[in-house]
């Protein structure tokens, strides 16, 4: 039997539904976008394009995470395949950006359709199975995935495809400013936040729930958990497709390497980084990842060999990840004073 | 459905049900009729087959041959979720609940999957009152309603038992299979269950796994013993307490 949860979820599931009990509830989060929001002011004050670009990528990791966290830490669905919905949405703008077609408006359903497509047949095929099977079975899709990307020599192959610019917003140029860029992914990063914490708290959002803890008890009170884990899936993936989409516009290349399966061992990572089952704790813990990744890789090519450790200590001593951590100091604080 | 003179369908209705694992043969041409609003008890020694007829039943396992009727329509190819939709709900041995859940979450949960509409992806479900007023009267009648926002795991052995009825209950069955509800409670714990079991009898029709004979006598209309994965002996309690070959194969060793 799976031991009684504590993750942060589990406990705001039984917060009054009052203001008072939004506001604890979600003071993280909130305190998180308003740091997000005021950072471009204080990023005039030093390396503006860096900052706003290292920041910007933060965020659009944190999307990815966010889409994995509803089907891992909710769904307990590891999928070892995440990242190939970041190469559908970013190949989705470099193929069609090729061909002349740079607006996002049609770039962005192109990206959500493919995607999504793609969790479809995926997800109907892996859901069938369960556990390692179900890890094995997402990574070698996302392999599929990966390798048909290298196969793209028209697109670039294993070498990637450069944008020659942003894509347009409705004919506008808007994405090359780095400050409108960097306010558009903040804003859906906060959308999607709130589009995925409104599912979980959701009838779908309790069958997910309840299949990951117990999936006999699920069907033995009339549920058939396959189609609703399917469902999120699509979701999950369609919140990821647009997260690729973003990350090529970031970086204006697109390659294979968006889909390999460190990559998504990498969101793996993060999302148990900042905390299971939270979806802030994965804005967290994209960030910590970068962020670490970043300064580390300042001092050290090796860097991998302080991160490792990092991490080692962080899933032996940090039980909940960041957040976790987070909730016992506070609880220590109380505890105290 | 068209009645027969003087005899209605039963509620529930195995037909020569058999299976095997490998050479064992754990369920050996069991046919059995359940009457509507009937306490239907099953009995046998460890290792009969009990807990296997009852996956049979629910959907848990298949069978090898046979047929299940619910309220005489045949239910033997229908999946676990759906036999739970067409009114046939069971209990565990080992307490199946959702520990993460709260005991009103766990109750709510399944008067949603009998309301439908799970697809909903808006609107917060811990406030939607047309699942929570139900769930609430069901755990007042198994007596968990004071304990209904503590997390299930966190509950007593026997609360879980308890709780584990509620949601069953709240599934609004026809059919009630429940698989030894007594299994690992202590004394007064299991008083209490006992007594909840006397408040759903009539209302449900029930197929009762037990192992303690003294709660089987009491509430139970109709006795069905299972040995090696066959009915020896079926019939009203004392009949059956004084059949030989069930006193030979079973009560013998425990004295009835």
């Amino acid at each position: 039997m799976t031991p009684l949860p504590q993750s942060p979820a589990a406990v705001e599931t039984r917060l009054p539904a009052t203001r008072a009990g939004f506001m604890r509830r979600e003071w993280l989060p909130i305190m998180l976008f308003v740091l997000l929001a005021l950072l471009p002011f204080a990023a005039m004050l030093g390396p503006e394009k860096y900052t706003l670009s290292l920041v910007t990528r933060v965020m659009i990791f944190a999307l990815a995470a966010i889409s994995l966290d509803l089907i891992l830490g909710y769904g307990a669905l590891v999928s070892f395949g995440h990242a190939a919905f970041l190469g559908i949405g970013g190949y989705a703008v470099g193929i069609l950006a090729a061909h002349g077609v740079q607006d996002a408006a049609l770039q962005v359903p192109v990206a959500l359709l493919a995607s999504g497509l793609f969790a479809l047949l995926t997800g109907a095929i892996s859901l069938r199975t369960k556990g390692v099977y179900f890890i094995m079975i997402t990574l070698a899709f996302g392999q599929m995935a990966f390798f048909f990307a290298v196969s793209l020599s028209a697109y670039g192959g294993d070498d990637g495809l450069t944008l020659a610019s942003r894509s347009k917003l409705f004919g506008l140029a808007w994405l090359e400013n780095d400050r409108f860029f960097y306010a558009l992914v903040l804003a859906l990063l906060i959308g999607c936040y709130a589009l995925t914490r409104a599912i979980v708290a959701s009838r779908f959002g309790r069958v997910i729930r309840g299949a990951k803890e117990n999936p006999v008890r699920m069907e033995a009170v009339g549920f058939s958990p396959f189609r609703y884990q399917l469902a999120a899936y699509v979701i999950a993936g369609m919140i990821c497709g647009l997260a690729g989409v973003l990350l090529a516009n970031q970086a204006e290349f697109v390659a294979p390497a968006y889909m390999a399966w460190q990559r998504s061992g990498e969101l793996i990572v993060m999302v148990i980084l900042g905390g299971l089952g939270s979806l802030h704790g994965a804005i967290i813990g994209a960030a910590a990842f970068l962020l670490l990744e970043e300064i580390l890789s300042g001092y050290t090519e090796h860097w991998k060999l302080i991160f490792g450790p990092f991490l080692v200590l962080v899933v032996l001593f940090a039980r909940g990840g960041l957040l976790g951590l987070l909730a016992r100091v506070r609880g220590k604080d109380r505890a105290d004073g | 459905m068209a009645e027969m003179s003087g005899s209605e369908t039963p509620a529930l209705a195995l037909v020569d049900l058999n299976k095997a694992y490998g050479a064992l043969k754990v369920t050996d041409h069991v046919s059995l009729d359940v009457a509507t609003g009937e306490l239907h008890a099953i009995i046998g020694p460890n290792g009969a087959g009990k807990t296997t007829l009852i996956h049979q039943m629910s959907g848990l396992a298949r069978s090898d041959s046979g047929h299940i009727l619910l309220d005489g329509q045949d239910i033997t190819g229908l999946s676990m979720a759906t036999r739970v939709r067409k009114g046939l709900a069971r209990s565990f041995q080992i307490t199946s609940i959702i520990p993460g859940f709260t005991g009103l979450e766990n109750v709510a949960l399944a008067v949603q999957a009998r309301l439908g509409s799970s697809f909903r992806l808006f609107g917060a479900v811990s406030r939607e009152e047309r699942l929570n007023a139900p769930a609430r009267d069901i755990l007042e009648t198994v007596g968990l309603l004071g304990r209904a926002d503590l997390p299930a795991g966190l509950l007593s052995h026997g609360e879980k038992r308890q709780l584990e009825l509620a949601i069953a209950m709240a599934t609004e069955p026809r059919v009630l299979l429940l698989d030894e509800p007594l299994a690992g409670t202590g004394p007064e714990e299991s008083a209490a269950v006992i007594a909840l079991l006397r408040k759903l009898k009539g209302r449900y029709t029930i197929v009762l796994i037990e192992h303690d004979m003294d709660a089987v006598f009491a509430l139970a209309d109709r006795v069905s013993v299972l040995v090696y994965g066959r009915i020896i002996a079926s019939g009203a309690p004392d009949a059956v307490r004084q059949d030989p070959a069930v006193r030979e194969a079973y009560l013998g060793e425990e004295g009835p």
